[in-house]
């Protein structure tokens, strides 16, 4: 008989290095309780991340303490204060670019003062992350929660996942890495959250061991020369076409964003797996009357249809885990039947329920309403959400809110 | 890794581009006394250039090249402008990202390779125009000099927004007259050689490239500077001819006349950079 001995194989914090399947799915868990700040420093931990860059800025400003606290204890290669968001979203892609395993967070105004990065990471196709802690936007001065930011990013070239709570950031996180370094994919992947919402309050969280990781990113997987020197080097033109005028530079160009647009599309499969789905449902399958939402919006909605029960009103939540890219025929499934669809959110101008119109657009007749909205740091409780749903349907309105 | 990367398939010998041969024939390798010596006899890292006809700044990138004593470590970053007409042509890793962070990009970089490569010697190359180092991009200069990154930052000043048409910088000298300073410059020329050393740089030098020689030994000084101590700035004067209405051979007369006054050789180096020099010196390689 022949013993087969597997090799242990570590990462350079000492951890050893088991697969994203088994991390993610297999490995035994146990219960802790947290913020979702901290719920990043853990999936950061067991995630063999080389390198992140930080920034000051509520509320994401926690959760990049903690990540160079990991650099001190070694869990993290490379970590340092940037200048500003520019200037980390630059570093951040220089640590990318170099063949490194990279982690950011920022939050509102931070990330418009980054955003001219935020092509530039697609277009180079660097599989970063960045956790975005979302919160309102200037001005007036706002800290509070608020998401209009994400509809900025939605058409940046990356992909955006959005995490309801800091169970799913954690598992996001994690996922997120495996689903953006996938060489058929290779773009960056933005992981949502709501600021304060996750990242301040304290939940029940499922870990597996904290001395097991991913394996480490191999930069020589990529699509893309890694800028090392340890390959040959993608340029050396007599006759190069960037800057030139001319039908090929034109081409080349377009074809090139259609490509990033494309390996965002290659992601689903992979975000199929790891996420369990690019939706999740919730309440009663028969319901005509929807809730689509993401992040602290769903975890609401979730509360309306418990309330709605007790008013003696079928609903459902659809909760969508990626906005890019844009779960179309899992929605399409989803909302077979409905007559109503409430989009609930936490900004201003709406982008989920624009999304939602142009993804439905043609193939259901259920009327879209985009309500309620709240922003600027107003919450929603469940209540508000019941009493749109009440107004609709002419019912009396029971619950003191 | 090393000059191996360059070397091609045999398989393939037949059918590559001349240029892409002779990078592995007859470019200089795995030698630290290469230089400005070598540019009539071997394979240059620059590609033909896409500048205009007599441009200095396209003397000074081919010293540059010429000079890196580590070329097959070596990773150039650039930035929006001139310089980045270029970048496509330089057979070594390049960056080209955005207009003004490349010191930011560049820090990444070469903190990365540290981490991933800490036996090995990997040279990171800043090369911007003027606007890219002292007005767009001052912020992610400046940054990187107080982070003391070990990185080169090379600027072409040619005291103008030449690419784009001809347009007032922050370099260029008080009352002449570029579009959007229709009445001329109403402020000095930003002296940023001096704010280099103000902001921690440990070797700093301010020249035309008049001189391929002297070219050559500054660029030499502050890479060797930079991989050991900390961040360095080496400050060139590369008129753009077309903006300042010279001709094609006019370029070196112009940068002659220069060395005599506001860009007269200047150096300057602290102490630790001093020892570096003095043993590079001593090894016969400066």
């Amino acid at each position: 008989m022949q013993t087969i001995t597997e090799a242990v194989i570590y990462n350079r914090a000492g951890q050893r290095i088991v697969s994203p399947d088994y991390l993610l799915f297999e490995a035994p868990r146990t219960k802790h309780f947290m913020t979702g700040s901290e719920a990043v420093k853990e999936a950061v931990k067991r995630a063999s991340v080389d390198a992140s860059v930080s920034y000051p800025i509520t509320p994401q400003s926690e959760a990049a303490h903690l990540i160079g606290e990991l650099w001190v204890e070694g869990y993290v290669g490379v970590y340092f204060r940037g200048e500003s968001e520019f200037g980390v979203m630059s570093e951040i892609a220089g640590c990318a670019l170099a063949g490194a395993r990279t982690i950011t967070t920022t939050s509102g105004p931070g990330t418009l003062r980054a955003f001219e990065n935020f092509p530039m990471w697609a277009g180079t196709r660097i599989p970063v992350q960045l956790v975005l802690m979302a919160r309102g936007v200037n001005s007036p001065l706002s800290i509070q929660p608020d998401n209009l930011e994400v509809g900025f990013l939605l058409d940046t070239g990356c992909m955006i996942w959005y995490a309801e709570n800091a169970q799913d950031l954690f598992d996001m996180i994690l996922a997120g890495f495996v689903v953006a370094e996938q060489p058929d994919v290779h773009v960056p992947v933005i992981t949502v959250v709501d600021g304060f919402f996750v990242s301040h309050t304290r939940e029940a969280i499922m870990l597996p061991p904290d001395d097991i990781a991913l394996p480490p990113y191999n930069p020589y997987k990529a699509p893309m020369p890694v800028i090392d020197a340890e390959v040959p080097p993608g340029r050396f033109l007599r006759d190069p076409f960037v800057m030139k005028s001319n039908y090929i530079s034109y081409a080349t160009h377009a074809s090139w964003q259609w490509e990033v647009r494309s390996a965002i599309e290659r992601s689903r499969p992979y975000a199929k797996r790891y996420l369990r789905g690019l939706i999740e449902e919730f309440g009663d399958p028969t319901a005509d009357l929807v809730f689509v939402a993401c992040g602290t919006a769903a975890a609401q909605a979730k509360e309306a249809v418990r309330l709605l029960e007790d008013e003696g009103i079928k609903s459902r939540v659809v909760k969508l885990k990626t906005i890019r890219p844009f779960p179309v025929e899992e929605l399409k499934q989803a909302v077979k039947g409905a007559k109503y669809i409430f989009v609930p959110e936490f900004n201003v101008v709406g982008w989920l329920e624009r999304e939602v119109r142009r993804y439905l657009y043609g193939y259901s007749d259920a009327e879209v309403i985009g309500a309620p909205r709240v922003a600027g740091g107003m919450t929603m409780p469940a209540e508000v959400i019941v009493r749109e749903v009440l107004n609709l349907t002419g019912k009396e309105v029971k619950h003191v809110i | 890794m090393s000059y191996k990367i360059y070397e091609i398939n045999e398989e393939f010998l037949d059918v590559m581009p001349q240029e892409i041969k002779d990078l592995q024939f007859r470019a200089t390798w795995g030698n630290p006394k290469r230089g400005v010596m070598d540019l009539p006899y071997s394979k240059e890292l620059i590609e033909e250039h896409s500048l205009c006809a007599g441009c200095p700044e396209s003397m000074a990138l081919r010293y540059i090249l010429a000079s890196l004593p580590n070329p097959e470590d070596t990773i150039i970053v650039n930035s929006t402008g001139c310089t980045s007409l270029v970048f496509p042509h330089i057979a070594l890793h390049t960056v080209h990202s955005l207009f003004g962070n490349q010191n930011a990009v560049a820090s990444g970089i070469k903190r990365v390779l540290e981490w991933r490569f800490p036996d090995k010697v990997k040279d990171v190359v800043v090369l911007a125009g003027d606007g890219a180092t002292v007005d767009i991009g001052l912020d992610c200069t400046l940054q990187s000099f107080f982070r003391q990154e070990k990185i080169t930052t090379i600027c072409f000043d040619n005291e103008v927004y030449a690419n784009t048409g001809g347009q007032e910088s922050g370099l260029t000298v008080k009352g002449h007259v570029f579009k959007m300073a229709p009445k001329g410059k109403q402020w000095d020329k930003v002296p940023f050689w001096q704010i280099a050393i103000d902001s921690g740089c440990h070797y700093v030098a301010r020249l035309t490239v008049s001189s391929p020689k002297k070219v050559e030994t500054v660029i030499k000084k502050a890479i060797y500077v930079a991989r050991e101590v900390g961040p360095t700035y080496v400050h060139l004067y590369t008129p753009c001819i077309l903006e300042i209405g010279l001709n094609s051979d006019d370029g070196l007369d112009e940068m002659r006349q220069r060395d005599k006054e506001r860009f007269a050789f200047f150096e300057y180096m602290t102490p630790q950079a001093q020892e570096v020099i003095e043993r590079k010196k001593e090894e016969g390689l400066l």
